[in-house]
């Protein structure tokens, strides 16, 4: 066993008690990251030479007995659109290539006081817009358990990469199921937390009302842990939240006697494959055996989610991405002599299909004579979504479904149609209209490829949302398999 | 029946601030019309007496003190600029 496939808490043991040092870590790192990344391409940008030094100094720090941050010398990787302060990020699009930001994320900030060391930028969907990686505008990265399958998206990389053991954890981002996804069809854990825990400011804006940064880990535990480093409110975001932060790790209680379970039916229907709703049930049995109860319910309106969210996200996309213009950042094209022209040039030759398609039907839906019969159409449904939530979690403590309706695809089945790659992200969706949080942990497989459970709570109840993760992961074996690379 | 037209979809281009070709409009004509198409489901709902949600959660105005705080400076702000003078960025002839 790798010491890259321990926990946290036993990694730390190992720091503790000197077998191990940070610098120890952090070569195993790179070790990895060069024996598979050819093969996985996560990595966008590699960080080697700080993360050596703040390693040794790090070392220094457990030496001298000074206080520790919580996730003490634990190397991570971030997606492309955090910002990092002199490191390049690029959002995955060539309109970014040069790109290198003059401040933190305010999550970076966060994971530089718990101490962990940014190990390098991570691949994704060119602006987060897609579901397979294979919109970024530099390479496709592939799914380590299958390399002619995609990882998911649009945080596919930072699954991949701690599926494949490059690296211990991950930021993703989570739009309409950027993070649940391609942590399904990786089989590790990724959590979306609910809108306005964590700080935004420093994630490149794709959808700005949708928009969550969130952990991606091996397993429940770990996924807590750095939960709880970049949780709270913070006062360079106005959309977060003024809430108290819980002891994560204290919801570990292994307790699920006695909790409610609603079921929608739409999350076991039509579309979704046979093996899938095998595992989900299989899910549901270890989880009465533990002394859960679950019941059918109903999210009437989820099925016109998709619809709500291409319309609402790509809106906000068209006003968000406005600002890369070749005028202050980014790249600027040479074939134009006035200024319109240059605009419309830079913003043509820097982004790439995927995001030139949703900044069009964003423009469109907001554009005078389709504002209402689009645009405002969709935030009423949004609301009727909401309600679907508020409704249900009166009664029960959670929801359990798929996290995506099928296992992981081939690269090139899904690129020639933009509605059916869509279709991937149908039981995401629902969740980020609603601002809940949702966890997927890994629940069995479909021909070789992981199979994803998702857990969706209460707005800020992301405890009960661990403590079931938690007990159905320590009840079952599905975490501890890895894929052979 | 088309939902939208080329010429349309070049009109929003123009707005998005986005230069396609005649290939790439007919291309998005198709695609854009199929979404869209795709998205009049939507009409299916009586939403008359719904009130729209532009933010999940109840949002309120967020002030801070008027104090002068730290800012970045020229060399900063320049640093990624693709083209400058005399710490301003460069861009191409507005006036004729």
């Amino acid at each position: 066993m790798s010491i890259l496939d321990k926990k946290i808490s036993e990694l730390h043991q190992l720091l503790h008690t000197k077998e191990l040092s940070v610098s120890d870590i952090v070569d195993a790192t790179f070790d990895r990251i060069h024996q598979v990344d050819d093969k996985v391409r996560a990595f966008l940008t590699l960080n080697q030479e700080f993360s050596r030094i703040k390693a040794k100094q790090l070392d220094e720090k457990l030496i001298s007995g000074a206080d520790r941050g919580l996730l003490f010398g634990m190397p991570i990787g971030i997606k492309d659109n955090i910002v990092t302060k002199g490191i390049r990020t690029t959002c995955a699009s060539r309109i970014l290539e040069n790109f290198e930001p003059i401040y933190d994320a305010t999550v970076v900030e966060k994971l530089t006081e718990a101490d962990t060391i940014t190990i390098g930028k991570l691949n994704m969907d060119e602006f987060a817009m897609g579901s397979s990686n294979e919109n970024s505008g530099f390479h496709p990265t592939h799914n380590p358990w299958d390399l002619s399958c995609v990882p998911g998206g649009s945080s596919g990389a930072s699954a991949a990469a701690v599926s494949a053991g490059e690296v211990l954890f991950s930021l993703g981002s989570d739009t309409g199921g950027s993070i649940r996804q391609p942590a399904a069809f990786c089989g590790v854990v990724g959590l979306k937390p609910t809108y306005g825990l964590v700080s935004r400011y420093g994630l490149v804006a794709f959808a700005s009302s949708l928009d969550q940064i969130g952990p991606i880990t091996q397993n429940v535990e770990d996924n807590a842990y750095l939960l709880q480093a970049i949780a709270g409110n913070d006062p360079m975001d106005s959309t977060s939240a003024k809430v108290d932060i819980p002891d994560y790790l204290a919801s570990f209680t292994g307790e699920v006697n006695g909790l409610k379970i609603g079921v929608p039916k739409e999350y076991l229907g039509e579309g979704v494959q046979p093996d899938v709703k095998e595992r989900i049930m299989e899910a549901l049995k270890v989880l009465e055996g533990l002394g859960a109860t679950w019941e059918e319910v109903s999210l009437p309106h989820s099925r016109y989610a998709l619809a709500t969210y291409y319309l609402l996200s790509s809106s906000e996309a068209s006003a968000n991405l406005s600002r890369f213009d070749g005028v202050r950042y980014g790249l600027r094209s040479d074939n134009s002599n006035n200024l319109i022209d240059m605009y419309k040039q830079s913003r043509s030759e820097g982004f790439g299909e995927e995001v030139k398609r949703r900044i069009m039907l964003g423009t469109f839906a907001l554009s005078s004579g389709y504002y209402d019969a689009y645009y405002k159409k969709a935030q009423k449904v949004r609301t009727l979504i909401k309600e679907d939530f508020t409704n249900i979690f009166e009664k029960y403590d959670v929801i359990i479904g798929p996290t995506t309706p099928s296992a992981s695809f081939k690269c090139g089945a899904m690129t020639k149609d933009p509605l059916t790659m869509y279709m991937n992200d149908i039981l995401t969706i629902p969740v980020n209209l609603a601002g809940v949080p949702a966890i997927s942990v890994p629940c069995g497989f479909s021909d070789g490829l992981p199979i994803g459970l998702q857990i969706i709570g209460k707005h800020f109840d992301e405890s009960t949302i661990y403590k079931v993760a938690h007990a159905f992961e320590q009840a079952t074996e599905h975490h501890k398999a890895k894929p052979k690379l | 029946m088309s939902r939208i037209s080329k010429d349309q979809v070049k009109h929003v281009a123009h707005l998005a601030r986005l230069a396609v070709t005649d290939e790439e409009a007919e291309m998005l004509t198709e695609q854009l019309d199929k979404i869209i198409g795709f998205a009049e489901e939507l009409k299916e709902l009586d939403t008359d007496n719904v009130e729209p949600t532009t933010h999940v959660l109840e949002l309120k105005n967020v002030l801070r003190e008027d104090k002068v705080r730290n800012s970045v400076s020229v060399d900063e702000a320049m640093k990624n600029a693709p083209a400058q003078k005399d710490g301003q960025f460069k861009v191409p002839n507005i006036l004729e």
